[in-house]
C-alpha cells in the first residue's frame, strides 16, 4: 500500500483538461447565458477559476454599452462561441462561421434544437452539422444526448470532444442517466464535458466521479440566488469530483465491511 | 434602395455596400467582434467596403452576447 505524505496530498490537485491541444487548468466550463448584468458576470466567471467561457451571437443591439468579450477577456476566459438558438445543421454552420468572422476563432460549441419545450438536441442534424464543420477546419465541441452511440458518431466525426447532457438545459434535475454517461467515458478517447442539467454543486461533482473531463453549466451559477458563491461551489465540487475521481473509489458493497482489525479483540465474557 | 437590416426595412444611399449598412447599424464601440451575413451567407470582414448590397437584401449583423451553457 502506498503512503501519501501531507505534502503529497497537498499538491495532488486533480491534473489539467486537454482537448484540442490546449490545456486548461480548470475543467470547470462557464455559460454565460442567464446573467443579468456584465459585473455579475465578472465575479462569477472570477470566482469559477473558469478559463473557457461560452458566448452567442445576436444582432447588434445599438442601445447596449460594455462588452463581454472585453469582460471575459479580462477576466482571463477564452471564448467557446455557441449556436445556441439554432434548429437545423444549416443555420448552425452559418451561425458558426459568423462566430469565427466576429471572434477569430475556430472553436465552437455546436448545439442544434430538436425541439424548444424540452430543449433537447437533434441527434440527426448535430452529426450532420458536426461533420460540416470539421470539414471546414472547426474544432467542435458537440452538446448531445447522452446516447452512447451518437457520442461515438460525433467522435468519428472528429469533434474534438463530445458533451453529452445531464438532463435537459435549465432544468436543474442534474445526470438522470449515470450508467449511459459511463458508457460514453468508457467508450470515449476525445474528452467528454458534460454539458446541460446541473442544479447545484454535488451534480458536477457526480458527472466527475463518473469520469467526465470537464463540466460546462450556465444556468445553476447565473441563476441562483449568489451567483458568484455558487460559482465557487462548482469550481469546488469539479474539483471534488476530479480528485475522487482519480483517487478510485471503494466499491459498493450490500453489507457492511469493517474497516476495523478483527485480529486481536480481547474476550471479553464475564 | 431598401434593405432588411437585423430585421427591419432600412434605407440606404446608393450605392450601398455592407459596410454602409454596418455603418446604419450605428453599434457603439467596441466596434471589433462584428460578424455579417447577408441573405444567410457569411460576408467576411475583408469584403464589406466591396460587396454591393441591392434592393430587398436581407442583412444580419450581429457580434457576441451573453448567451448559453
Amino acid at each position: 500500500m502506498s503512503r501519501t505524505t501531507p505534502a503529497d496530498a497537498h499538491e495532488a490537485t486533480a491534473g489539467p483538461l486537454e482537448v484540442a491541444g490546449r490545456r486548461l487548468t480548470s475543467r470547470l466550463i462557464i455559460g454565460t447565458g442567464g446573467f443579468r448584468t456584465l459585473e455579475s458576470i465578472e465575479a462569477a466567471v472570477e470566482a469559477s477559476g473558469a478559463e473557457l467561457a461560452t458566448v452567442a451571437l445576436r444582432r447588434v443591439d445599438p442601445s447596449a454599452r460594455g462588452s463581454i468579450v472585453d469582460v471575459l477577456r479580462d477576466a482571463g476566459c477564452d471564448l467557446l462561441p455557441n449556436t445556441a438558438g439554432c434548429f437545423t445543421a444549416r443555420d448552425a454552420v452559418t451561425t458558426a462561421r459568423l462566430a469565427r468572422e466576429a471572434l477569430a476563432t475556430d472553436w465552437v460549441k455546436l448545439e442544434v434544437i430538436g425541439d424548444d419545450r424540452t430543449l433537447l438536441p437533434d441527434p440527426a442534424e448535430t452529426l450532420v452539422a458536426a461533420e460540416q464543420l470539421v470539414a471546414d477546419g472547426f474544432v467542435v465541441f458537440p452538446y448531445t444526448n447522452d446516447d452512447p452511440v451518437l457520442a461515438s458518431r460525433l467522435e468519428q466525426a472528429g469533434c474534438a470532444a463530445v458533451m453529452p447532457l445531464g438532463s435537459p438545459i435549465g432544468s436543474g434535475m442534474g445526470i438522470r442517466n449515470p450508467y449511459n454517461l459511463r458508457m460514453i467515458v468508457a467508450a470515449a478517447s476525445v474528452p467528454v464535458i458534460l454539458d446541460a442539467g446541473i442544479g447545484t454543486a454535488s451534480d458536477a461533482a457526480i458527472a466527475m466521479e463518473l469520469g467526465c473531463d470537464g463540466v460546462l453549466l450556465a444556468s445553476s451559477v447565473t441563476r441562483a440566488e449568489n451567483p458568484a458563491r455558487m460559482a465557487r461551489a462548482m469550481r469546488l465540487a469539479v474539483e471534488a469530483g476530479r480528485l475522487a475521481h482519480e483517487a478510485g473509489r471503494i466499491p459498493r458493497r450490500l453489507y457492511g465491511e469493517a474497516s476495523t482489525p478483527t485480529e486481536g479483540l480481547p474476550d471479553l465474557d464475564g | 434602395m431598401r434593405v432588411v437590416l437585423n430585421g427591419h426595412g432600412h434605407e440606404l444611399e446608393e450605392p450601398a455596400t455592407v459596410s454602409s449598412a454596418v455603418a446604419a447599424i450605428g453599434a457603439q464601440p467596441p466596434a471589433h467582434g462584428l460578424a455579417v451575413a447577408v441573405d444567410g451567407e457569411v460576408v467576411p470582414r475583408g469584403d464589406w467596403e466591396r460587396t454591393p448590397l441591392a434592393d430587398g437584401q436581407r442583412v444580419e449583423v450581429l457580434r457576441a452576447v451573453q448567451g448559453g451553457a
